[in-house]
């Protein structure tokens, strides 16, 4: 009896068990590299470094063509308030600053800075530890958090210190540690959690006395529970089990996602447009809460992440523990990858990852796979577009609630006011519509068109605004000066009047004088 | 005599509402032609006189008083003519000339020879310089009109299409191999149609 009402209460989400709305369970996870152990890449010949990887603004180069630079040295300062430095990852000298290819779907470039290593590995010791974080004062933290460089390496890239605000108007009570690693293939962040659990563990200490926060929550699939084991040891053994909680989730895609996963854990949603932080959460990814760890305990800016590199086309798949810049190319050639005829390399994971149009891209903050795909097994994913059979597959497992196949219909007609009434701005592009879609059409590739129209008119309308602005400007200013010149000529000429007029007045009294004077004599 | 009633009742009523209607045209009045207003919000303001007008707000005017077609703004291209003709309540009508990629002017600098000319042509004012010094366009602000291309005398001035920015890039639309295939196969139909070997 008792396990059939727990059945309901799972098929209803109520109750004690919570979870988000709509997802998907993928039948195989192909997590291959799960459990094998962390191995460092090799040096590369050469690093590239984008200006920008993180979301916000790009960075400036500080750093001259030729200059030898240290490994951790700040290569390129943030240029406004959204923005992160990029630091050197190993010691070497600048050959170059000039555009490189980004992992990005456009296949454009970005300015990069190269840098040819020495192979002495000299590090840059200017961010000095700060073993006694718990003494340190907040802002200080912050800054060091910045100053290291650190976004959220879960692979979104947001500038981890902006969370890091004791807010009095939107307090934080909990912090959550994302370990869900919801993404087929990818397995980065489980062995992380095995191999660096005290780290992680640290680096949430970290984070919940930076943002004043009594509770902290790892979460984790119950796909990885040798990790769980292994934290939930950890925490015992550094006695935070009493402020620090493990919660196990059973797997689905995509809870991995930062909404999801607060709607997992706390049974809260974040709203619309909100962030998690209205709502008193504070989440991030275990490798980012490692990276703050560094920054603080040990003084290490963000230099290297944990990728998986795996996919079918890969014959020896590992989790490397990989400097940024290295190339991908590279990277693929060190796990067995001979020729690459035929091949795709996948940015990300299989369900929101991007497909490169090149392997010759550094490895960025973001990236969190690599997974080189053998062409049959991508084109499978890429059949022709059906027409939509109105199933509502896609809008059962939307984790956002949204109703993706009118969202897409409206796209598809360029009916961007329509798609918005219908929240298109909430989609997450988890792509799980997608995957679930009998008529395999590309429903995310829609929305992340639509989503680039819109931006794409907003920016128009600004730019028409701002032109109507100096327009009027320039209109008004040629009106005041011709009035001014009018106005000019109306003094010159009054003034030209005037003269002529007192020129006159003063004839006419001469010759009234003289007259006067002239009329005497005719008398006499 | 029970004739007279409703003729009274509905003078009175004309009376009244015609009253009611001189008041609030006399105490309501907008200054301005609101329509002309919402028109120009639609158009792209490049200023560039495409349509036949000396800037954007003289054909919003015009279009709103019905006096010109609403396909004349060749920079705003389909959408902003679907958007008008919404507006307006007519027919949409498909623009005659073609849309061309986004451009800016750009000043070869060592050919300028700082005569300002182009200064006082620039609707949008962005254009900077002195006399006998070079002049340069501020890319954020050019319109892409080319009305300064004109009255240039030494002809210094290219317009240049505008590059692809990273920031800028959005998703392309989601085309199938099924919707390359029928758009080759239409090509193909129409130049048929037109009597050409394609």
């Amino acid at each position: 009896m008792f396990e059939f009402w727990h059945k309901i209460q799972q098929s209803l989400s109520i109750g004690s068990v919570q979870s988000f709305t709509g997802g998907i369970v993928h039948r195989n996870q192909h997590k291959v590299t799960a459990s094998h152990p962390i191995v460092a890449c090799a040096l590369p010949e050469l690093f590239i470094h984008p200006i920008k990887q993180h979301i916000g603004d790009p960075c400036e180069p500080i750093v001259q063509v030729g200059e030898r630079v240290l490994k951790g040295q700040t290569i390129a300062k943030p240029q406004g308030y959204l923005s992160v430095p990029v630091h050197a990852s190993t010691s070497g000298t600048v050959t170059s600053i000039e555009e490189h290819t980004i992992p990005h779907p456009s296949g454009l470039g970005l300015i990069s800075i190269y840098i040819k290593p020495d192979g002495l590995d000299e590090v840059d010791e200017s961010l000095h530890p700060l073993p006694n974080y718990r003494s340190v004062d907040a802002v200080e933290l912050r800054e060091r958090v910045r100053q290291a460089g650190i976004a959220g390496l879960g692979g979104a890239v947001f500038p981890t210190f902006i969370k890091l605000v004791r807010d009095q108007k939107n307090p934080i009570e909990t912090v959550i540690l994302n370990g869900i690693e919801c993404e087929p293939w990818l397995t980065c962040d489980h062995q992380l959690m095995i191999e660096k659990a005290h780290e992680i563990i640290s680096g949430l200490d970290i984070i919940l006395h930076a943002v004043d926060a009594s509770k902290g929550i790892i979460a984790i699939e119950d796909n990885k529970l040798d990790a769980v084991k292994v934290i939930e040891k950890t925490l015992a053994d550094m006695g935070l089990n009493e402020s620090v909680e493990v919660r196990v989730l059973p797997t689905r895609y995509p809870q991995g996602g930062e909404k999801q996963l607060i709607q997992a854990v706390t049974g809260k949603e974040v709203p619309a447009g909100g962030l998690p932080l209205h709502i008193g959460i504070l989440s991030t990814n275990v490798g980012t809460s490692k990276a703050v760890y560094d920054a603080v305990c040990l003084g290490e800016p963000l230099t290297e992440r944990i990728i998986t590199v795996s996919g079918d086309a890969v014959p020896k798949p590992a989790n490397m523990s990989v400097r940024l810049g290295t190339s991908m190319h590279f990277l693929l050639k060190q796990c067995g990858v001979e020729s690459f005829d035929g091949i795709k390399v996948l940015h990300g994971g299989p369900m929101m990852g991007e497909l490169l149009s090149t392997d010759d891209v550094p490895v960025v903050k973001g990236s969190n796979g690599i997974l080189a795909m053998t062409q049959r097994n991508i084109m499978r994913a890429h059949h022709e577009e059906e027409p939509c059979i109105r199933c509502g597959d896609c809008g059962d497992v939307c984790p956002a609630g949204l109703m993706p196949n009118l969202l897409a219909a409206h796209c598809k007609e360029n009916q961007f006011e329509r798609a918005e009434d219908y929240n298109l701005f909430d989609c997450i592009e988890c792509g799980a519509c997608s995957f679930v879609c009998p008529s395999h059409i590309p429903l995310v590739h829609y929305f992340r068109y639509g989503k680039g129209q819109v931006a794409q008119i907003n920016r128009e309308k600004e730019f028409a605004e701002a032109s109507r602005v100096r327009s009027e400007k320039r209109d008004a200013r040629l009106a005041k000066e011709l009035a001014e010149k009018e106005e000019k000529r109306r003094i010159a000429k009054e003034k030209k009047e005037a003269r002529a007029k007192a020129l006159a007045e003063k004839e006419a009294a001469e010759q009234a004088s003289s007259e006067v004077a002239a009329k005497p004599e005719e008398d006499t | 005599m029970e004739l007279l009633y409703p003729v009274l009742i509905f003078s009175l009523l004309a009376l009244v509402i015609g009253a009611g209607l001189a008041f609030t045209s006399r105490y309501f009045h907008v200054e301005g032609d609101p329509l002309a207003d919402k028109v120009d919000a639609l158009l792209p303001q490049t200023q560039c006189g495409q349509c036949g007008y000396p800037g954007c707000r003289p054909y919003a005017d015009a279009v709103a008083a019905d006096e010109v077609a609403v396909n004349h703004c060749v920079p705003g291209g389909e959408r902003t003519m679907l958007a008008i003709a919404d507006i307006m309540g007519v027919e949409p009508k498909a623009i005659e000339e073609e849309e061309t990629a986004p451009v800016v002017a750009y000043i070869r600098e060592d050919e300028c020879i700082g005569c300002t000319l182009c200064i006082k042509a620039c609707p949008v004012d962005c254009i900077i310089g002195a006399p006998k010094q070079y002049h340069t366009i501020i890319t954020d602000h050019c319109t892409g009109c080319t009305l300064c291309l004109e009255p240039c005398p030494v002809d210094c001035i290219d317009m240049v299409e505008t590059p692809e920015l990273l920031e800028h890039w959005s998703w392309p639309v989601p085309g199938t191999k099924r919707a390359v295939k029928a758009e080759k196969r239409k090509a193909q139909h129409d130049g048929r149609e037109e009597g050409l070997d394609v």
